[in-house]
């Protein structure tokens, strides 16, 4: 079915109810125990995961397949949020064209900075694309303030002309993003025992929308044009050698990867529509890079879980201070708390870098293949466990 | 067609949501009360979003403390503070409406995406029903105007820029803070008394809203008593080096250096413009000076010695109400209150935001609801006293308040590390105080208020 082998299919058909569920997995923790702090269902956070989701998977077509480290993909974030802002400035705040929009003029971009830098390859190519993105967060930061309203952000504004749409609401307030009347912020709220579970209509949307990335990108995985990639991969020199050039796939792959930037870009404006030139900022681009290391490059699922993973430090961890402390370790006794709360205060609240740098150096150490490495082990432990009971069970494992 | 197939399974996936939560005794929060995030135990949340990491890091954690201490007071916790002094004797130390106060805390990183990210995740999350903080403009723009769409009331915390009271004010955000333009329009007769009519000015300018707006009034309030500008060289924020842009200044032919930066690029550029001999430096035939239109007391620790005999404007000083009388009350019982759980005086920071939190509590009990709309319409043209600021009024039309300005410098002799500025005037409120639609604030419009979903 979709073109997809049996294995892709359960696949995708995973992630498809995962995403879709997200609201009721994400809040495992009844909202007044003190375990609510984990809980990471809420809009916000659901809309960054998938959007980081793409934005990862969009960088793993490029790096996992091609071999290419790009350090600067976080530039076709940051255009494509500057795109999408500007059509709501313009056009109007229906999320279709602004996305649209964005993903366009990140290819683009791609393609300008993609035809320089590819023609180097190795540690040269990374550099190439890090001084880009960096040209471009300088630009976006304080040349270009016309365009990008520089360390303040591009807002939309009351005053805006936005041409299909209205420049402010009847009640005089700006109106908000939507997708054909449903707006973007939308949320349900279900209330069940102690639980509460909130759906957002942005997060649906981000949602549908990384599955259709999800699956473009099994596509392309499983094309001839994703083995030419892996060939590149594997050795470039031999390539060449038998006549093929090789530039125009790797040109194709950055594009492409830079227009799943531009989307994620776009969407991530659609939820909130503000663009910030710190998201071009390096920093940004090494954490893309981070995601999908520790998720398992080259695998089709674990950049998702590695953009998951960091976005959730980011989120969770960060938000833990001392006073959280102090309530969990209440219990003992009044200087052994201090010290526990002192132990510990490292690692949380501001120190959620700390927290996710030995994460990853234990990743990358133990499970040189990312989390997915992880889950094959696991997987792998259970198939041997069954497998003296019986064969059938090895066909079940779940894919990569 | 993948489109109306997506829209198709959305439509799907909402009813079956719908359908089971029919089925379910279940209610949506919006029905419940008629604004988002009401609170609904015995306690409400309160979001306070400041700094903890960039250059504006010292003022963000000041901000905390005071937030805290303001909970504290809220809650009946400790000796009350200035709700001893407040004009309004509605907070009697039960909460707010019988309500325990609680807060949840956010690191903004003084970048607009992110301070949005955690404010979103304060509304979303921990049901915040009023976010407060700042220190930044460019962020208190971006997250007044988040609270705006959410539905919640935005209580700036240390914002400057005449932007955020001006083309980007809005329904739901309030500042007790002066800016930029105040700054300027209570300078200006200083420096005249201070350097004279006939100077050459250079100005630095931190490169984003506040900067920019400080800039300009400045140049507007100098050049009307004739002052010349010489440069306008504009800076990012981020910048923790400001040796290149010092080095330009003396062969420009300006004598006087006005550094629109604030918090740790102040304290940066100061100390790079002190190294480079600006202030030992002649040009024109008089003495080089340099001018801070925003002063701090954090950032004349930072600054240290480099800061002495410099002007600048604050909000409040620690020391107003010793100097210069009860008109000031309120001052003594802050600093009090702050000293005994700190051990220092708190910085202009702490008290506006203490001072926020107070006003937002006050306003919630005479409105008897968390209504933003209510709260709003409580805050509208609202005079009190007894904040340590003299006689102060929220502005109906702009949600900003109108109050004396301190103009100060840094002390030639401190007596101790905290007595580093000495109050040189205080400017009446008369006198800072412009029309709603002047030039410099126009453009924008506070919409209607928003009480959210």
């Amino acid at each position: 079915m979709l073109g997809l082998g049996k294995k892709d299919l359960s696949l995708l058909i995973l992630v498809a109810v995962l995403t879709m569920l997200a609201p009721f997995l994400l809040n495992p923790f009844p909202t007044d125990s003190g375990l609510a702090q984990f809980n990471a269902g809420y809009p916000d956070l659901m809309q960054r995961f998938v959007i980081f989701g793409i934005f990862a998977i969009g960088f793993n077509i490029l790096f996992g397949l091609t071999g290419y480290l790009s350090f600067g993909h976080a530039a076709f974030l940051g255009v494509g949020s500057y795109a999408a802002v500007w059509m709501f400035k313009l056009l109007s705040m229906n999320v279709v064209p602004a996305i649209i929009l964005s993903v366009i003029i990140a290819g683009v971009f791609a393609l300008a900075i993609g035809y320089i830098s590819l023609r180097r390859s190795g540690i040269y190519f990374s550099i190439l694309t890090l001084a880009f993105a960096q040209m471009s967060f300088a630009l976006a930061y304080s040349v270009l303030t016309p365009i990008t309203n520089g360390e303040t952000g591009l807002q939309i504004a009351l005053d805006d002309p936005r041409i299909l749409g209205v420049s402010q609401t009847e009640d005089g307030s700006i109106p908000v993003t939507h997708f054909f009347g449903i707006e973007m912020r939308a949320t349900e709220v279900l209330r069940l025992g102690g639980w509460e579970f909130q759906f957002s209509a942005g997060y649906y949307l981000c949602a549908l929308v990384m599955l259709v990335a999800f699956y473009l990108a099994i596509r392309i995985f499983r094309s001839p044009f994703g083995m030419m990639l892996r060939a590149v991969k594997s050795n470039q020199q031999r390539l060449y050698y038998t006549g093929l050039n090789a530039r125009p796939y790797t040109l194709a792959a950055f594009v492409i990867s830079g227009m799943y930037a531009g989307l994620a870009g776009g969407l991530l404006a659609s939820m909130d529509p503000l663009a910030g030139a710190e998201r071009m900022q390096w920093t940004a681009s090494g954490e893309v890079v981070l995601m999908t290391i520790l998720g398992g490059a080259g695998t089709l699922i674990g950049p998702v879980l590695g953009a998951g993973f960091i976005k959730y430090f980011e989120n969770i961890f960060s938000k833990l201070n001392d006073n959280v402390l102090h309530g969990w370790f209440a219990f003992l006794p009044d200087g052994l708390e201090d010290f526990v709360v002192t132990i510990v205060h490292p690692f949380v609240g501001k120190g959620w870098h700390l927290t996710l740098g030995l994460m990853f150096m234990a990743v990358v150490i133990f499970l040189p293949g990312g989390l997915v490495e992880g889950g094959q082990r696991i997987a792998r432990l259970f198939r041997r466990r069954k497998a003296s009971d019986e064969h059938r069970a090895a066909q079940e494992t779940p894919a990569e | 067609m993948t489109n109306r197939f997506v829209t198709r399974r959305g439509v799907l996936k909402t009813s079956a949501i719908a359908g089971a939560g029919l089925a379910l005794p279940t209610y949506l929060r919006a029905q419940e009360s008629g604004f988002t995030n009401a609170p609904t135990g015995d306690t409400v949340t309160l979001g306070f979003n400041v700094p903890q990491t960039g250059p504006y890091a010292d003022e963000g954690a000041d901000e905390l403390r005071a937030f805290e201490l303001a909970v504290e007071h809220l809650n009946g916790g400790g000796d009350g503070g200035m709700l001893q002094t407040f004009s309004e004797k509605n907070l009697d130390g039960t909460g707010i409406l019988g309500k325990k106060v609680e807060f949840v805390t956010g690191d903004t990183q003084t970048k607009s995406d992110a301070a949005r990210a955690s404010a979103r995740s304060m509304i979303e999350k921990d049901g915040a029903v009023m976010i407060s903080g700042g220190s930044s403009s460019g962020v208190a723009v971006a997250v007044q105007g988040l609270c705006q769409e959410a539905g919640v009331i935005f209580m700036a915390g240390l914002t400057h820029s005449n932007d955020t009271t001006g083309k980007d004010k809005k329904a739901n955000g309030f500042r007790h803070f002066f800016n930029a333009y105040m700054s300027a329009a209570a300078m200006a007769p200083v420096l005249e008394s201070l350097y004279g009519t006939d100077r050459k000015a250079y100005h630095l300018t931190a490169d984003y809203t506040w900067g920019w707006t400080q800039q300009e009034s400045i140049q507007a309030a100098t050049e009307a008593m004739g002052w010349e500008t010489v440069q306008n060289v504009l800076t990012p924020l981020a910048q923790t080096d400001f040796s290149s842009y010092i080095a330009p200044v003396l062969q420009s032919g300006a004598d006087v250096l006005v550094l629109n930066h604030y918090g740790g690029n102040m304290v940066n550029s100061l100390t790079n413009a002190v190294q480079f001999g600006l202030r030992e430096a002649q040009a024109n035939g008089k003495d080089f000076q340099i001018v801070v239109p925003l002063y701090s007391e954090l950032m004349a620790r930072g600054a240290g010695e480099n800061i002495k005999g410099i002007p600048g404007s604050q909000n409040w000083d620690w020391k107003i109400e010793n100097e210069l009388g009860s008109r000031y009350v309120g001052t003594n019982a802050f600093v009090k209150s702050f000293g005994e759980k700190y051990g220092f005086p708190p910085s202009q920071a702490a008290q506006t935001c203490y001072a926020q939190t107070l006003l937002y509590a006050d306003a919630v009990s005479r409105a008897n609801s968390f209504n933003p709309c209510a709260v709003a319409e409580a805050l509208e043209d609202f005079e009190f006293d007894g904040l340590g600021n003299g006689p102060t009024s929220y502005r109906g039309s702009d949600h900003q308040c109108f109050k004396d300005v301190v103009v100060v410098r840094g002390k030639e002799n401190p007596e101790n590390e905290f007595d580093l500025v000495e109050i040189v005037e205080v400017t009446p409120t008369e006198q800072v105080t412009y029309e709603p639609d002047h030039p410099m604030f126009s453009g924008g419009s506070l919409g209607s208020c928003n009480p959210g979903a």
